[in-house]
């Protein structure tokens, strides 16, 4: 449904995304995932049709986003990261508006549709300048959805919202997604690992992995980790499960008898980490794995990209 | 060209929802009647009254040289301040579809303020025997609809490249008073003055229009100065897309 390649944009000189290439397949939630000026906005500004790219291409439901951007704009649903409604309209008359600019059929029986959809009922008629900042995001979605476009394109979608609002949009997102292709953009890890089937982290312009949420736990973890406590100096745990087989790092926890571990993938060293410690004569408090989150999962990209910026890679 | 006219229709109905609007308005009106006024109560003092509908239009001039700026200040210009262009532009809407219904829109409200002064040639009409030349009314106003015109077109190009209301006012307020003045260099000799007096906005009101004579190659004048600024005002929007 989307298929991107090689697309680079320049601010000016300032380089925004370099060379990122992906696709979404229809009926596919694929979560953006970076920090704050990664180019997220900018990747998708240029598939919503805001702007071009500096050169690769995209399309988007077979269509070019250059040379064919109105038919791409009539496919897909956009909702900028700061939701920018006309603030002097009221919420039906907003989408009244964009409705007849995107030529929906019924127009009157669909705004009411989508206004129930978003529950602003009693909203209605109410100014968008008079709206909460949830409420407004409740429109944009509410007009991003207006033309039940095959592609809906979300930008920071949960972005000051209250706790219950996040689950809210999150549920419908969700919802929209098993009918249409959806591409939303976060900087928040849970969410992505929640609602999305797909996850691209994007980091300085380029896309540094690209997997399901559980692939890249599993392929990023590098194996199994395990945290044991024990009865006994830290020190001597070490010694102690350094030489149990499949281990290929033990390090200290910076607690008292606290050791993480970490062995090869497909061997389970547990029942070895356990009758050592025992046959040892020591006490076996606890032997738990520790999964890697998605978080560190992030930060451990990131950080590489930032690193290797501090060796003097070009462009940065 | 549905599009137009939903953009136009937005823009139009905007200005009887914004309080600028309705001091431009009342600035308008105001004035206006003001100056009539004090002109009908000195010409019954001297027991004559002028039978000329043009008493209006004189100080009607002026003040669309002012009030043109404030009417299209925001019309791009804020949408680039809050950003609000950006789902209209990734709505499936040409860039010059977006222009020229901005610049429909604000025509509206242009003709409806300068139908509102047919009040004061009116009355002039009722008072006055024989009544007032209707043929030179008509043609004064057909010229001032099209200066109008030109001078909206010009203050959607200057909206269109700025990001700040009041900035676009005054820079509109800059180009509009250029053109008004740049008449006055060509009334000399030498190079380029029939050049500068081509060039300028009110040379072909006054020596034709005004006069009640229609010429046409003054309504290409004002045609093709409108849509020149609002050939360059599409463009605008497109470059920005690409910055």
């Amino acid at each position: 449904m989307i298929q991107v390649e090689g697309l680079t944009k320049y601010y000016g000189r300032n380089l925004a995304i370099q060379g990122l290439t992906f696709d979404a397949e229809a009926g596919e939630i694929l979560g953006f995932l970076g920090p704050n000026g990664a180019g997220k906005t900018t990747t998708m500004r240029i598939l919503a049709g805001y702007m071009p790219p500096s050169s690769g291409s995209a399309r988007v439901a077979g269509f070019d986003v250059v040379d064919q951007s109105l038919e791409v704009r009539r496919r897909v649903g956009y909702l900028p990261e700061t939701v920018p409604l006309y603030p002097e309209m009221s919420v039906s008359e907003y989408l009244t508006f964009m409705g007849s600019l995107r030529r929906v059929p019924n127009l009157d029986d669909r705004v009411e549709q989508v206004i129930e959809d978003v529950r602003l009922e009693e909203r209605s008629e109410s100014f968008i300048g008079n709206l909460s900042k949830g409420l407004r995001q409740r429109v944009g979605v509410a007009q991003a959805l207006l033309h039940k476009p095959e592609v809906l394109i979300l930008d920071e979608p949960t972005i000051g919202l209250d706790p219950a609002q996040i689950i809210e949009v999150r549920k419908l997102i969700q919802e929209l997604g098993k009918e249409r292709t959806v591409l939303l953009s976060t900087h928040i890890l849970s969410e992505a690992q929640q609602v999305c089937d797909r996850v691209l982290i994007i980091n300085r312009g380029q896309i540094v992995a690209e997997d399901t949420p559980a692939n890249l736990q599993a392929q990023l973890a590098g194996g199994e980790r395990l945290r044991v406590q024990a009865a006994m100096e830290t020190r001597e745990l070490i010694d102690l499960l350094c030489k149990v087989p499949g281990v290929t790092r033990a390090e200290a926890t910076g607690v008292e008898g606290v050791v993480e571990l970490a062995s090869a993938p497909g061997h389970d060293i547990r029942p070895d980490v356990a009758r050592r410690v025992v046959e040892g004569g020591f006490d076996l408090l606890e032997i738990r794995p520790v999964g890697i989150s998605l978080e560190e999962i992030f930060l451990e990209l990131t950080r590489e990209e930032a690193s290797a910026e501090a060796e003097g890679v070009p462009g940065a | 060209m549905r599009n137009i006219w939903i953009i136009a229709g937005r823009e139009f109905r905007l200005y009887f929802v914004s309080p600028v609007a309705y001091a431009v308005a009342g600035m308008f009106l105001l004035i206006l009647g003001g100056l009539f006024a004090a002109q009908l109560y000195a010409g019954l003092q001297f027991g004559q009254v002028t039978p000329d509908g043009r008493i209006v239009i004189d100080p009607l001039v002026t003040i669309l040289l002012f009030a043109t700026p404030a009417i299209t200040m925001r019309l791009l210009a804020d949408e680039q301040r809050m950003g609000t262009i950006e789902l209209l532009l990734t709505a499936p809407v040409r860039d010059w579809e977006v222009i020229v219904g901005k610049w429909l829109g604000a025509m509206g409200f242009m003709l409806a303020l300068l139908l509102a002064t047919w009040i004061y040639p009116l009355i002039l009409h009722r008072l006055t025997t024989p009544g007032i030349d209707q043929g030179v009314l008509v043609s004064a106003y057909l010229g001032l609809v099209l200066m109008a015109g030109a001078m909206v077109a010009i203050g959607v190009l200057i909206s269109s490249l700025l990001n700040n209301p009041v900035a676009a006012f005054f820079v509109t307020l800059l180009v509009l008073l250029f053109l008004w003045i740049v008449g006055v260099f060509g009334r000399g000799t030498g190079s380029g003055s029939e050049l500068l007096s081509y060039l300028s906005f009110v040379d072909h009101y006054y020596s034709n229009f005004y006069q009640g004579l229609l010429d046409l190659s003054d309504a290409v004048y004002y045609i093709s100065l409108t849509a020149l600024a609002l050939l360059l005002g599409s463009q605008v929007v497109e470059a920005r897309r690409w910055r």
